[in-house]
């Protein structure tokens, strides 16, 4: 069974209809790359499936192993293995990020009829997590990305998927806003979350990033569609040419 | 038609309940003719309603009606209720004195190893004993609030704290009001002085007894800080969700003083809580932090008059409010700047959080301002949880219910990290988790 199905899905926000029909299959292990302009839909894809408000569904499915993800509440889907890496991870003044990482770590496995972490295997778990990603522990003290830089949002993103051991995470646009530096930092530890029962969909509007998140399969989005599929060479064949080839074709 | 019915019920209820109390309110004389003085005051005005300015949206005809009958004396099941209900608010580190039901209660109260620097004595013998002075300060709030007068009728017990000059009191000094339960009214008034270069904290807790239901506390602080002192100040208002909770302060600042105060209420039906604040020495700082969380019908109102008489003070206000359901929560800060009170640095501000569509908050901000070198201002903010913060905790694996419970202990958390004290920091937090679990 395919991990994550979309089937001819069409959304809309308010009158606008964002996606016209896009269909898309991830197994477990793979990682796809979906690239295309701005405005093309590929953010709109990544809320649709973490359940964000505002989107309407009028057409099509999405199904997560098996099981109709539209009708699961954002915490369902997220207990159930999806993780959406945010492009720009909220600032939560007030909320330790400690304290944010246990109650989310918690509710999912409550969710799922597991046990409670205890506070040293958690504490253990956190650091050990956080050190691989050169995330200070001064940072974890502060409030939810408050003061954070943007590679430090970022990283703070891949923590909470090292922490939560996902089955399908979505990186919208981890690239936006990161230096070469942050952005390796970054991909590495993004790298050593592949693994064959988890796949990732790498959301981005720049074939650089797929420099260092090496990707099985590239979907070129445009105009609310998947106009292309390829392997990993897509990628680089649109660096030479540009989109504009693929919304003259959609 | 029925104002009219209504006072006039007011008013024979309070022959009533001076009838009954008489024997049992200290003081005589003079003190008696206070009492007679400010009970004519309270008759004469009635109960407050919404024509009173100060009043206006907490209407106290409509809210509370009556004047319940004044509290018994708390018998031993009284007391051994209360001491169940202290265990709520008991925290390590404090000097305790306990009220119950408005009577001071020895057995429940740890004053023994104050040191030379502090004294404590009851209302009561203050009243009784004390010297003219301290007991004309005893009635130096206003008889031109209503509640005031009332309070100042029947004030039955209370504290009288003295801090000697140049007096570093570590522990804070915890007043802890409980009701043991009956349906029945408790009048008490608590005075304290800081000395020249002094500092203390001085906390101030509300709660009732399991199965406490409809009572009224009615209470009132009189504070004077010496020059160069500083008080902290913290009030815990976890009262029975059916109580009322009527209290004001009166508070003067020496020159180059500092009050620091912090408010939460998470209980009662209708709190009020009204204090004017005197600036009356150069160079003193005055903050007030507040934070109201209600839900189901309760309602809240904090009435603040911050009055700068004096040149180079500065003040912050800043009142937070949650409120769900068809909660409703009022805030009214006045600021004065009287002629001469240059480089007046006062700022005000208001946020409240709504939850609900039914849920009220209602600012009222007043800056009267006779000088003409001063930084002033006030703002407010109003609007619900952040769609996008909620999202985002949802999308981490919290509920809807989660993830708003988390959202709003940082709204609080916020005002409460400006308690410096460990254990009390930790027990408003214990307060405002207590409220957001009963909301389900």
């Amino acid at each position: 069974m395919s991990l994550l199905e979309v089937k001819n899905l069409q959304v809309r926000v308010e009158e606008r209809e964002i996606l016209h029909g896009l269909s898309l299959t991830v197994n477990p292990g793979e990682v796809h790359a979906i690239m295309g302009p701005n405005g093309s839909g590929k953010s709109t894809l990544s809320h649709v499936i973490a359940g964000k408000p505002g989107y309407e569904v009028t057409g099509g499915e999405i199904l997560f192993k098996g099981e109709n993800l539209l009708e699961m509440s954002p915490d369902q889907r997220s207990s159930k293995g999806v993780f959406l890496a945010f492009q720009y991870p909220v600032e939560i003044p007030g909320v330790a990020t400690m304290t944010f990482l246990r109650t989310a770590l918690n509710a999912q496995r409550k969710a799922r009829g597991e046990s409670e972490f205890s506070t040293p295997d958690f504490l253990k778990k956190v650091r050990s997590v956080a050190a691989s990603l050169n995330i200070p522990q001064e940072m974890l003290r502060r409030g939810v990305n408050v003061g954070f830089s943007g590679g430090e949002k970022k990283r703070n993103e891949i923590l909470q998927m090292a922490l939560f051991e996902p089955s399908l995470c979505i990186l919208d646009e981890m690239d936006s806003g990161l230096d070469i530096d942050a952005l390796r930092v970054a991909a590495d530890g993004v790298n050593a979350l592949r693994s064959p029962d988890r796949a990732m969909v790498v959301i981005t509007h720049y074939q650089r990033l797929l420099n260092y998140i090496v990707p099985d399969f590239v979907h070129v989005m445009s105009k609310g569609k998947v106009v292309k599929s390829g392997g990993k060479e897509l990628a680089l064949e649109l660096e030479a040419s540009g989109y504009a080839q693929f919304e003259a074709a959609a | 038609m029925n104002v009219v019915l209504a006072k006039t019920d007011t008013a024979r209820a309070n022959s009533e309940i001076l009838a009954v109390a008489r024997d049992r309110l200290p003081g005589t004389g003079k003190i008696a003719d206070l009492r007679r003085q400010a009970l004519e005051a309270h008759e004469r005005l009635g109960l407050p309603h919404r024509r009173v300015e100060d009043w206006k949206y907490t209407d106290l005809r409509v809210l509370m009606r009556e004047v319940l009958p004044l509290a018994a004396a708390p018998d031993a099941a009284a007391l051994q209720r209360a001491a169940a209900a202290l265990k709520l608010h008991a925290i390590a580190g404090v000097r305790r004195v306990v009220l119950v039901d408005g009577v001071f209660a020895p057995d429940l109260s740890e004053t023994s190893d104050l040191g030379k620097d502090v004294g404590i004595r009851t209302l009561r013998e203050a009243l009784e004993t004390g010297d003219a002075a301290l007991q004309a300060q005893l009635f130096a709030p206003d008889n031109a609030d209503s509640m005031v007068a009332l309070n100042s009728a029947l004030m039955t017990d209370g504290l009288v704290i003295e801090i000697a000059d140049n007096a570093v009191v570590p522990l804070p000094l915890h007043i802890v009001h409980i009701a043991s339960g009956a349906p029945a009214a408790m009048f008490t008034r608590s005075l304290i002085r800081v000395g020249k270069h002094a500092s203390v904290t001085l906390v101030e807790s509300y709660i009732g007894a399991e199965g406490a239901k409809t009572y009224q506390v009615h209470d009132s602080l009189v504070v004077a800080i010496g020059d160069g002192a500083r008080l902290d100040h913290v009030r815990l208002i976890e009262d029975s969700r059916e109580a009322f909770n009527i209290s004001s302060a009166v508070v003067t600042l020496g020159a180059n003083a500092h009050f620091n105060t912090f408010g939460m209420n998470t209980g009662s039906l209708v709190s009020r809580y009204q204090a004017v604040i005197a600036v009356a020495g150069e160079g003193s700082r005055v903050e007030t932090n507040g934070v109201n969380l209600l839900n189901g019908r309760q309602h809240a109102d904090t009435t603040l008059f911050l009055d700068h008489a004096v040149p180079n003070c500065s003040s912050r206000e800043i009142f937070r409010a949650v409120i769900d359901d068809r909660g409703h929560s009022v805030f009214q800060g006045r600021i004065i700047v009287r002629p001469g009170a240059q480089k007046t640095d006062a700022k005000m501000m208001t946020r409240a959080l709504l939850l609900s569509d039914e849920a009220e908050a209602d600012n009222k901000p007043e800056l009267e301002i006779f000088a003409d070198d001063v930084t002033c201002g006030h703002g407010a903010t109003t609007g619900a949880l952040d769609d996008s913060l909620l999202f985002y905790l949802r999308a981490r694996g919290l509920s809807e219910k989660e993830a708003q419970a988390l959202l709003i202990q940082a709204f609080v958390g916020e005002a409460i990290e400006q308690i410096a004290h460990d254990g009390l920091r930790d027990l408003a937090i214990a307060a405002a988790q207590r409220w957001l679990a009963a909301r389900g």
